[in-house]
């Protein structure tokens, strides 16, 4: 048996593979993502029609403020590198390394929600609430829910965290899938925001 | 030893995906990218000069980080074709969903792309 073919079915005991040798879980994950971008793409197109519907509110120009959205952006960017950096650790078995760039990840995900309340309250002082237009409704829909998609990508983070801390999940290739498959959830998160801060933020009524 | 044929070569396609993972300089590199096009992106928004052209290269940058996130950070370029086409899959039904939306509204409403401020936020027609 040649070192490649051991390595190879090395791989393949260790993960729970479909009858075409992927990986189960990734390919549910690779799905599922596929089907998050349905439910994106039919939120940003309703933003997109309803964008000039302000009725008495504040049209977007008015309420938007690039810069600060800018910085959030680029935290929720930078969380990315950081999450590949957990992944990298926990792949060459430094697990207490991939622990600090999980923790990084969650911080910066924790700083991109904690601004994006605060743009939300600035937004609801300067009249635009939920039920004040449809250009409203269809912002604090979209940006809303991914932000809750960022929130439940912060659990996972941290529960990773925990499991790791207690001993739950190791180093090594294989043994480094939960953190790849919420690695994946993560960057699914970052790439729709990109989406959103380019359609909702910079592109001109 | 042999392995058996009907996954051999998704195997040694899967095992080849994760030995061609990026290092960590790579990723960081990436970043640096990503970052320096995301500050292109923010500064076109201000220049006038831009004018037509705003949306278009709004796009493109866009376009990047994605493909850039995509590829390297979520590891699509290394991976199985499989788990590329069940991810397009959904983009190109994503784009459906929204040219069938557009459709819909502008052929029952077509004011209600031209409807700006002031509107009462109800369609047209109604």
């Amino acid at each position: 048996m040649s070192t490649h073919e051991v390595a190879v079915e090395g791989a393949v005991h260790e993960e729970h593979h479909t009858s075409m040798g992927l990986d189960n879980v990734k390919m549910a994950m690779w799905a599922f993502l596929g089907s998050e971008c349905l439910f994106f793409g039919s939120m940003i197109s309703t933003y997109l029609l309803y964008r000039g519907r302000t009725a008495s509110g504040p049209s977007p120009h008015e309420i938007y403020d690039i810069p600060y959205t800018s910085v959030s952006s680029f935290v929720l960017l930078m969380s990315s590198l950081t999450m590949v950096l957990a992944l990298a650790a926990f792949q060459r078995s430094d697990d207490r390394q991939g622990r600090i760039w999980l923790l990084a990840t969650a911080f910066l995900g924790v700083t991109f929600i904690g601004g994006q309340i605060y743009e939300f309250t600035t937004f609801y002082e300067e009249g635009l609430a939920l039920a004040t237009s449809p250009f409203g409704s269809s912002f604090f829909m979209l940006t809303g829910f991914h932000g809750a998609h960022v929130t439940v990508g912060i659990l996972m983070l941290l529960s990773l965290y925990g499991m790791s801390a207690f001993g739950r999940i190791e180093g090594g290739r294989s043994a480094a899938r939960p953190v790849e498959m919420v690695g994946l959830y993560w960057h699914f998160v970052d790439i729709v925001w990109i989406v959103i801060f380019m359609i909702v933020y910079l592109i001109p009524e | 030893m042999s392995l058996p044929e009907v996954s051999t070569h998704q195997q040694i396609d899967e095992l080849r995906a994760e030995e061609h993972h990026p290092t960590p300089r790579q990723y960081v590199k990436v970043a640096i990218v990503l970052f320096v096009v995301t500050a292109f992106e923010v500064a076109i928004y201000y220049i006038e000069a831009v004018g037509g052209l705003l949306v278009p290269l709004l796009l493109l940058f866009a376009l990047i980080k994605f493909v850039l996130v995509v590829l390297w950070f979520m590891h699509l370029r290394f991976d199985s074709r499989l788990f590329r086409r069940l991810f397009v899959t959904g983009m190109a039904f994503a784009l459906i969903v929204f040219a069938i939306v557009l459709a819909t509204f502008f052929f029952r409403d077509p004011g209600a792309f031209t409807e700006s401020n002031g509107s009462n936020g109800s369609s047209s027609s109604e």
